[in-house]
């Protein structure tokens, strides 16, 4: 069936280069018809790559080894939810996958918005055709999934650290997240194309943002717990490429989602909302770039790479276009009004702005300077972690002070006297806080406790706010307090939806302090019946075992974990030897006190014949907030999200009300 | 192979069929014009864009500051502005539409559209 595929996805690259070609004349020449056929078009390739990407799932599943793909990414023994995985876990595959994603985004936001907006989806359509071209030249011609071979007895099996669940959540996420921000790229370059420079184009997509960069953050938080269980290092995030290649996105995203609030409060910073979705967007090619096209393996395996040159050509041409277009418009994107005061919401946003956009950019100069350094020189210097951490301190440290002063200061501008009666209560809970871990002993990290202390601060602020707001809402007639509390954040999801994902960063901040300041590392080489101390805990190495599995070897060491005279039970850590991978993966042993959530972490580093271990312990307070974090963020996202019928019905309204017609 | 083929071709068709969808149902159109904004349109979405932005401040100010996150001084500072602004647009709405301009406040007739 790989020529119902490659077929397939030729008729995709036709209708994709139909909708660029007809929808741009048809916006230019102003011809109905040919709009919608364009539109058309586009839901069509949905359908055509749809066929492609069952084609190819069908095989993963049946193993069909004719189909090269299948057989370098998959093997007869691989449980089923991994040959499904493998779809997005190589290259070719995964750029099946982001151009279905594109597809079906491009069909529905034209869809969803047409009732409104159809005259700026005109121009939007071509937008999303020229990246639905580009993705699906590349599958037909550059890297197909459907190219096919002698089929050899097995395949060549996957890499044993992608076989684990979180590869069949990770990447769809971060995918999601990728491709989602297309759509607001989309619309801001049909908005500059059309000259329609109104507010409509971020409307249309403000839930379209929030919606991809919430499924970057989850995707990224899926992707740390992996680290964190599979990995076997005893971390969860260490600016790798491939990490940076998603969060880089991430923080353009963050900063646009604030300083779409002052475009709509107040009419400013129109300029830089269209950089930052276009930033955003090139930085999601850039992390697609980054992590298929070998280019982190050495410069060279990018020029040797099929896909590497057409990305960055790609990568040049959009930022191009899209900035001489936005030159084009700048009179028509002059703001009508002024930051009246350095202290407003708006000003605190745009701190906010600046540093989310500085924190980006010096990721993706990390990121760079490699790449750079070898293609100048000759030879790779890597910016390690302490150049990271040095930044994450310098910008995330004021970020975090900023998430709870925003929300307490008036847009426009704001009085003295009115700033110290906002901030008592979040300042007095903040230095308590402060004073009190320092006698704790705390301040043997400095940037920890300060870390601390902002989150306090911050989620005094938080609180501060909810109790106020239902207050105020039991006062303007709900019959309850938890109708009032409803009340309150139904009337403005995205206002109060985003303090509980500011909430979800404070538990994060805590987290990352807390296991990364403040933890305890221990190493030694046991013998069984040999003990070892770390922090408060002492570990005892009882056995070690030997057991098969359907497609690997598991030795796994016994250890008694005691804390002081209590008895906590055993914990096994080990290896896995994967058989046909030919690879072997460290499995780590973790204790979680869901009480102070703290985490004990055990790797069985080397394993010798005589039945010696050398261990790697760490203890990592408060590092279970993380995860916890990823639960409220997803809270605090769907809050967000959540569809808004009054406000549709006003966009519709307002659309009549100027004349733009309703959908035929 | 050849079952393969004919799939596609099938969806090949499948797929024109839908793209000529538009001209198949309407051969003839009345008018194949795209509604297009003019000028004045365009000018009064813009104003319809700053009276809900004008509103909508208007209202979360006043509900800040009956939560306390707004001070007595503040709020008397920023409200005059946010309704002139509002006053100015509502008035500009009705002289782009014709009608008589509401009272000087320009708090007389309430916005359309707006639930």
């Amino acid at each position: 069936m790989a020529e119902l595929g490659s077929a397939a996805l030729l008729v995709t690259l036709g209708l994709s280069v139909y909708a660029l070609v007809a929808g741009a004349a048809a916006a230019r020449l102003g011809r109905r018809r040919l709009a919608l056929s364009a539109q058309n078009a586009l839901v069509a390739a949905f359908f055509s790559t749809l066929v492609a990407s069952a084609v190819l799932l069908a095989a993963l599943v049946d193993s069909d080894f004719s189909f090269n793909y299948v057989a370098r990414t998959t093997s007869e023994a691989l449980p089923t939810q991994y040959k499904i995985a493998a779809f997005w876990g190589g290259q070719e595959g995964s750029l099946l996958f982001w151009l279905l994603v594109l597809t079906a985004f491009g069909a529905l936001a034209v869809r969803l918005n047409r009732g409104w907006a159809r005259d700026l989806i005109v121009w939007a359509v071509p937008v999303f055709a020229a990246v639905a071209v580009f993705f699906s030249f590349l599958v037909v011609a550059v890297a197909s999934p459907f190219q096919t071979q002698p089929p050899p007895p097995d395949g060549t099996g996957m890499t044993p650290s992608l076989q684990n669940p979180y590869m069949i959540g990770h990447p769809v996420f971060l995918y999601l997240g990728y491709v989602g921000l297309t759509v607001p790229f989309a619309f801001a370059l049909g908005s500059l194309l059309s000259g329609r420079t109104d507010e409509r184009w971020l409307i249309a997509t403000r839930r379209w943002t929030l919606f991809a960069w919430a499924a970057l953050g989850i995707g990224q938080l899926l992707g740390a717990h992996w680290a964190y269980v599979e990995v076997g290092w005893g971390g969860y995030f260490a600016w790798d490429p491939v990490e940076n290649a998603a969060l880089m996105p991430w923080l353009a995203a963050t900063a646009f989602l604030h300083s779409v609030m002052i475009q709509e409060k107040r009419g400013m910073l129109r300029v830089w909302n269209v950089l930052l979705v276009l930033l955003a967007f090139s930085l999601a090619l850039f992390g697609t770039f980054l992590t298929r096209s070998g280019v982190l393996n050495s410069v060279h395996s990018f020029t040797q790479s099929s896909i590497g040159p057409w990305f960055l050509a790609f990568i040049a041409l959009t930022v191009a276009v899209s900035l001489t277009l936005l030159f084009r418009r700048l009179p028509q994107l002059r703001s009508p009004t002024r930051l009246e005061s350095p202290v407003s919401r708006e000003a605190a946003f745009l701190y906010n702005n600046l540093l989310l956009l500085a924190l980006c950019l010096t990721i993706l100069w990390g990121v760079v300077y490699p790449l750079l350094s070898e293609a100048v020189r000759g030879e790779t210097a890597v910016l390690g972690r302490s150049y990271y951490d040095f930044f994450l301190r310098i910008f995330g440290l004021p970020l975090l002070l900023l998430m709870g002063i925003g929300p307490l200061i008036a847009w426009r501008k704001a009085s003295l006297r009115s700033l110290v009666t906002t901030f008592r209560w979040p300042t007095t809970v903040a230095l308590v806080t402060g004073g009190v871990l320092v006698v704790l002993g705390a301040g043997s990290s400095v940037p920890g406790l300060v870390a601390y202390t902002f989150s306090a601060f911050v989620m005094a602020t938080i609180v501060t706010e909810f109790v106020r707001g239902t207050r105020a809402r039991k006062a303007l007639g709900s019959a309850s307090w938890p109708g009032a509390f409803h009340s309150l954040i139904s009337r403005n999801r995205r206002r109060y939806g985003g303090y509980v994902v500011h909430a979800a960063i404070v538990l994060l901040a805590i987290g990352i302090a807390g296991s990364s300041a403040f933890d305890t590392v221990a190493e030694a080489k046991l013998k069984p019946g040999q003990s070892m101390d770390v922090g408060r805990y002492t570990l005892a190495y009882r056995s070690l075992e030997e057991r098969q599995v359907s497609n690997a070897t598991e030795i796994r060491a016994t250890l008694a974990v005691s804390r002081g005279d209590r008895d906590l039970g055993t914990l096994e850590a080990g290896k896995n030897a994967y058989t046909i991978e030919q690879q072997v993966s460290n499995e780590v042993g973790i204790r979680s006190d869901r009480l102070t959530g703290e985490d004990l972490f055990v790797i069985a580093d080397q394993i010798d014949l005589d039945g010696s271990v050398y261990f790697r312990v760490f203890v990592k307070p408060l590092v279970n907030l993380i995860w916890m974090a990823g639960l409220v963020f997803v809270l605090g996202s769907v809050i967000a999200l959540w569809p808004d019928a009054r406000e549709q019905r006003r966009l519709v309204a307002r659309a009549r009300e100027v004349g733009v017609p309703a959908t035929r | 192979m050849t079952e393969a083929l004919i799939l596609a071709a099938l969806l090949a068709v499948v797929c024109v069929v839908v793209v000529a969808l538009p001209f198949l149902k309407e051969p003839e159109p009345e008018s194949d014009s795209l509604d297009e904004l003019d000028e004045g349109e365009r000018r009064r979405l813009e104003l319809l864009e700053s009276r809900d932005r004008s509103l909508a401040a208007l209202k979360e100010l006043e509900f800040d500051h009956r939560t306390g996150t707004i001070s007595d001084d503040d709020y008397r500072t920023l409200v005059g502005p946010l309704r002139r602004e509002a006053a100015s647009a509502l008035q500009a709405l009705e002289r782009e539409a014709g009608m008589p301009p509401s009272n000087e406040d320009g708090e007389g007739r309430p916005p359309a559209g707006r639930s």
